[in-house]
């Protein structure tokens, strides 16, 4: 009864298909009649498939449904098959919601542009992609799911390819998840290797009598995936393909770069969270480059000036949140906060967009300021997502990050630094995101007089989702109320079937009066941010130049975001394209096919010189003759 | 029971193409061309025969034919296929068709003459991957170079002579030190056993000692590791291939290539299990140096047709790991790469030829932003381009993966480095194909080039859905090779069981005794 659930990733490779063949042949509305029938036909049955799955006892929802046989050879098979359970039904609701939410947006927000079918035949085959990652039910499946994605991410980053900043950026992006895929590969291999398989349910169901607690294979395992997840999730140090990333449409921007294929290392150390629990090193790995990730990415984010640069460094910065709850073996806390982030990161990248639509392509906030005048809307559902992702007590940002900074401090595998770090980054994380909602919305008009003329409030097409993904930010995050807080946690217990309880470490017990103390602080912290930002960017606008000036090698510093991008291009880049020339040029030609040629010309060189006895007179032969039978009878004889 | 001799008909089959173009009026070219792309498509579904005949639960020959040729000598016409052979034989019937369709308006001068000595080259090229007799085997090896060479030379570029030459030297080199290996194992085998024969099943039944089947070993594999090519042995390929005009390249990378890793497979390999076993370190080392040795070379080249041949010795190291994992992931993997890169890097060969028929140049900075003008042929490029690097969902996937699964099976340091391609191959396919395809157009020429034409489009539209077919349903192919590949493995193992010392004993062995 469940075996619908193999169309919900289908229809969307339907929709691709139909307009990549055909898209450009079709008027705009049948592309995106088509594009939406497919997204919307996915979301529906998840939504059923959601309800069903309540349904059902807790210990019972777990549905696979095989289509068939992938590939085989000696002892390795793998099927293509799907997963339903209460992990995999989170994660298609939130592909395909905001998926859709976003289908919609861009029907208005890409209207102009000539490349409408490729559009939506890119966005399509993203969403199909992204469920077969977290729907497949082996690890085989999530990878091609995980390529796919990075593909998709490819194109869609260089949609506008006729600028080669565009087409790099999508090749940088490409490139650098393929240096996590080759982790993530090994990793697959290592987990075949012991365990014979690659389906989950064979892997996890043995994993705890096949892998010692915190032996050498679990580590190598899990981190082995875990660089696959720095790539895909862009964390330290594979992150410096995200902010290039903004180059594409900022619908992109919010689907693929914010809400969903960058949750997807998330996702899966979730999913894997047996091995993950078996192997505490590597779970302190996580943690601690989840928190470095949060406070290094949140640091540059504080002065970028770019209104996506700026959200780009937030997602990576709140990636790292996520990474610290799943690091800290937290796992329900890590997915609470990719939903709820989905619901806010997508909302501020739309309405980032709605602001770049209306200012007629401007991107850069220092030309812009006062707009809350002329796009109320968008102003409106945009500061709703600053709360949200700010912490502001009661909206949905603050439940997850809190229930993350908890556990941050008071896991087993917790650590108060690891708090210390998450709380200074979350005062960060207020700070720029209301200089940036005041830099955009608030205080003088900068833009030229022919840009301010043209502002205009988005159409419905793009106003509808940022209204549904504000209130989504306001009340998602009532599913996971903690209990000091008076809830019962409803998320957290929806997922503690797929989260198994391993290892020896004994949780401590904390009072909630701590809890209440921690939360406090954080808040406090943020309040900060929000009082820094309101200081420097309303009642002192000369401020910021002031303290950039005052402090002006640590702005650059954060202002070239460390110089790594520089780093990495003089070291990998560089670096291989001098060793292959090297290779090629000083070694290929010369040496190996001198040494060719070289056989060559000595054996022309012996067939010139030998050639000269061959003379053609008689008499010269009949000497040769002579000589030889003189010393054959002398050979003879002596 | 009585069988209609079906892989000898397809094999000799295009020689009615060569009787009728000679019966033909030398200047009427539209005529010949289609004679000769009617005959090869025939000759492809005819060989679909095979393909559905074929029973995927034997290890041993199939569609066998046996003729006494010069009986005295042991010598007879022995042809059969099996597991590891059939796909690259129906590799072989696909490619051709295509080859001459590609051709169309490529060759020039001479059209009869390329298009009969397409057609010779087909009966070689089929006749070396069934024959099981190793003098007929010699034959058909030999039998393929003396086409090739013409078409290289003939209607080749600039350099054509000495690209022609050297690619003719090379091999020759090579085949020499293999017939006189042959007949070494022809006399020694003969000579211990009292029968001599050049039968290949029946060679595979007797063990030499581990000191002869090292040099027999060292020239088969010399001459098949010139033909792969392997590093260091590569050089002539590059210059081959930009050379040669497209057809020339696309055979060349799609099955002449390959008639040196199905050689170590059938022949190095399985006749000489324990110098194969001494020989796997060195085998692999080489390797694993030409997967990345052939990407980082690649990365720079400024001509698109040398960046894909020295990503043909990077894709072929990783055909040879798997081969030496000597597992079934390993061999089948490279079984199925063998495949993969007949024709992707086969597809890739001919778009090139397309732009060079329009632009005269295939140098990546004429080109850029050509996106713009020819979509069509920019979607197709892409998805050969995404192919070649093995994206899931395409064939090249499941080859690499196997292969690379294979290797981490026999070393994980094997995998470790090999797997390393994954990234290479992203960065210096990708960076060619924004050189080229993406950015301004920059170059006033490539404004008004043309899209492709329908020929050409249905010339690529086969082989595009192959590489979704085959992405998508690999199980359908790996399952005619796994019993073959099997019973390979299997009688290596037990072969390699048998200890020297017990070779040296006997001076020879029956194998799996």
């Amino acid at each position: 009864m469940f075996n619908y659930i193999a169309a919900i990733p289908l229809f969307p490779a339907i929709g691709a298909l139909i307009n990549g063949i055909l898209g450009t042949r079709f008027p705009k509305s049948l592309v995106h009649i088509i594009a939406l029938t497919a997204i919307g036909s996915s979301f529906a049955l998840s939504v059923k498939a959601f309800f069903q799955l309540l349904s059902l006892p807790p210990d019972q929802r777990i549905i696979e449904v095989t289509l068939y046989q992938w590939m085989a050879s000696g002892d390795f098979s793998i099927d293509v098959a799907f997963l339903l359970d209460p992990l995999s039904a989170v994660m298609l609701l939130v592909v395909t919601g905001v998926g859709f939410l976003i289908h919609i947006y861009s029907t208005g927000y890409m209207h102009h542009d000539p490349s409408y079918s490729r559009f939506f035949t890119y966005l399509n085959l993203f969403v199909f992609a992204m469920l077969l990652l977290v729907m497949g039910n082996n690890f085989l499946m999530m990878f091609v799911g995980w390529e796919g994605v990075g593909l998709c991410s490819y194109l869609l980053i260089g949609f506008w390819f006729d600028d080669h900043a565009n087409a790099s950026a999508g090749k940088k992006a490409f490139v650098v998840n393929r240096v996590g895929d080759f982790g993530f590969i090994l990793g697959m291999f290592m987990i075949f290797i012991i365990f014979g398989s690659l389906k989950y349910s064979d892997v996890f169901s043995r994993a705890e009598s096949l892998l010692p607690y915190g032996g050498i294979m679990a580590t190598a395992i899990t981190l082995l995936l875990f660089v696959g997840a720095t790539g895909k999730s862009a964390q330290i140090p594979l992150y410096v393909w995200l902010p290039d990333a903004m180059a594409g449409p900022t619908p992109v921007s919010a689907l693929i770069h914010a809400a969903t294929m960058v949750t997807a290392g998330v996702y899966m150390i979730a999913r894997c969270n047996v091995l993950y629990s078996l192997a505490p090193f590597s779970l302190g790995v996580v943690a601690t480059i989840g928190a470095l990730t949060a406070i290094f990415a949140a640091s540059m984010g504080l002065v970028q000036r770019d209104i996506k640069k700026v959200l780009a460094y937030s997602t990576i910065s709140q990636l790292g949140y996520m990474f610290l709850g799943v690091g800290v073996a937290a796992y329900s806390a890590g997915v609470f906060h990719l939903m709820t982030h989905a619901f806010f990161k997508a909302l501020l990248f739309l309405g980032a967009g709605s602001v770049i639509h209306a200012m007629g392509g401007e991107q850069d906030i220092m030309n812009m300021g006062g707009l809350r005048k002329h796009i109320p809307k968008t102003f409106l559902t945009f500061l709703i997502g600053t709360l949200a992702i700010a912490g502001t007590p009661g909206l949905a940002g603050f439940f997850s990050k809190d229930e993350i900074l908890w556990q941050a401090f008071s896991s087993p595998h917790g650590h108060p630094l690891l708090w210390a770090v998450a709380a200074v980054a979350a005062g960060m994380t207020s700070f720029y995101m209301f200089r940036l909602t005041f830099l955009t919305f608030f205080g003088k008009e900068r833009m030229d007089e022919h840009t301010k003329h043209h502002i205009h409030e988005s159409p419905n097409s793009m106003v509808i989702p940022l209204m549904i993904l504000a209130i989504l930010s306001v009340l998602g995050g009532y599913v996971g109320v903690p209990e000091a807080l008076g809830g019962s946690n409803h998320f957290h217990h929806f997922l503690d079937p797929i989260i198994k309880k391993v290892g020896k470490a004994e949780p401590h017990h904390y009072s909630h009066a701590l809890e209440y103390g921690l939360m406090l602080t954080s808040v406090a912290i943020a309040v900060v941010g929000f009082i820094l930002a309101y200081t420097m960017y309303i009642r002192r606008p000369d401020l910021p130049e002031r303290l950039a000036n005052n402090f002006q090698g640590l702005y650059k510093l954060l202002f070239n975001k460390y110089y790594v991008d520089e780093i990495y291009e003089f070291i990998f880049v560089k670096g291989c394209k001098n060793l292959g020339t090297l290779l090629w040029l000083k070694f290929d030609v010369p040496v190996i096919d001198g040494i060719v040629n070289g056989v060559g010309k000595v054996t022309m060189y012996l067939g010139e010189n030998v050639r000269k006895i061959q003379t053609g007179y008689i008499q010269h032969y009949i000497v040769g003759i002579l000589i030889g039978v003189v010393v054959v009878l002398g050979i003879f004889i002596f | 029971m009585e069988q209609i001799p079906i892989l000898s008909i397809v094999t000799f089959f295009p020689l009615i193409g060569v009787i009728i173009l000679l019966m033909i009026d030398r200047e009427n070219y539209g005529v010949q061309k289609g004679i000769a792309f009617i005959v090869t498509l025939i000759n492809f579904f005819i060989s679909l025969y095979v393909l559905y005949h074929f029973k995927e639960d034997t290890a041993s020959m199939q569609f066998v034919e046996s003729y006494p040729w010069i009986e005295k000598l042991g010598i007879y016409y022995f042809v059969g296929i099996d597991g590891i052979s059939v796909l690259l034989f129906m590799l072989t019937t696909f490619l051709c068709p295509i080859c001459i369709l590609c051709s169309w308006t490529y060759i020039e001068k001479h059209v009869r003459e390329f298009l009969i000595a397409m057609l010779f080259l087909e009966v070689g090229m089929l006749g070396a991957f069934i024959a099981l007799d190793l003098f007929l085997f010699y034959i058909f090896w030999e039998l393929m170079l003396i086409p090739m060479y013409f078409i290289i030379g003939v209607w080749g570029g600039k350099r054509r002579i000495y690209a022609a030459i050297k690619f003719v030297l090379y091999t020759l080199f090579g085949s020499v030190l293999m017939l006189i290996a042959i007949l070494v194992l022809y006399f020694y085998v003969g000579s211990k056993t009292g029968v001599y024969t050049f039968n290949l099943l029946k060679l595979y039944e007797t063990l030499a000692p581990y000191e002869v089947q090292v040099w027999l070993f060292a020239a088969f594999a010399l001459s098949f590791a010139i033909k792969v090519p392997m590093f260091p042995l590569h050089t002539w390929l590059p210059d081959a291939h930009v050379e040669a005009p497209t057809a020339g390249s696309v055979i060349l990378a799609g099955v002449l290539l390959k008639m040196g890793t199905y050689g170590f497979i059938r022949f190095a390999m399985g006749l000489f299990p324990h110098a194969t076993q001494a020989a796997t370190p060195l085998f692999v080392t080489l390797s694993i140096i030409g997967i990345i040795y052939g990407a980082l070379v690649a990365m720079m080249q400024p001509d698109v047709k040398k960046l894909v041949a020295y990503s043909s010795v990077s894709h072929l190291g990783a055909v040879m790991l798997g081969l030496f994992s000597l597992n079934s992931q390993g061999i089948e993997g490279g079984i199925y790469q063998m495949l993969n890169h007949g024709l992707s890097t086969g597809a890739l060969f001919i778009m090139i030829g397309m732009l060079y028929e329009r632009r005269h140049t295939r140098l990546i900075e004429d080109f850029g932003g050509l996106t713009k003008a020819v979509p069509i042929f920019a979607v197709f490029f892409m998805i050969v381009t995404l192919s070649s690097i093995g994206l899931p969902g395409l064939n090249g996937f499941i080859g690499e993966f196997l292969i690379f699964m294979g290797a981490f099976k026999a070393n994980k340091l094997w995998a470790v480095f090999a797997a390393s391609s994954v990234i290479l191959s992203a960065a210096y396919m990708l960076w060619m194909f924004q050189r080229v395809m993406f950015g301004p157009i920059t170059k006033e020429e490539n404004k008004n080039i043309k899209d492709l034409n329908l020929r050409e489009i249905s010339l690529m539209v086969p082989v595009i859905l192959l590489f979704f077919v085959m992405g998508i349903f690999p199980n359908y192919f790996l399952n005619k090779m796994h019993t073959s590949v099997n019973s390979f493995i299997d009688r290596y193992n037990k072969s390699i069981a048998i200890t020297t010392s017990q070779l040296e004993k006997q001076g020879i062995i029956k194998g799996g005794e």
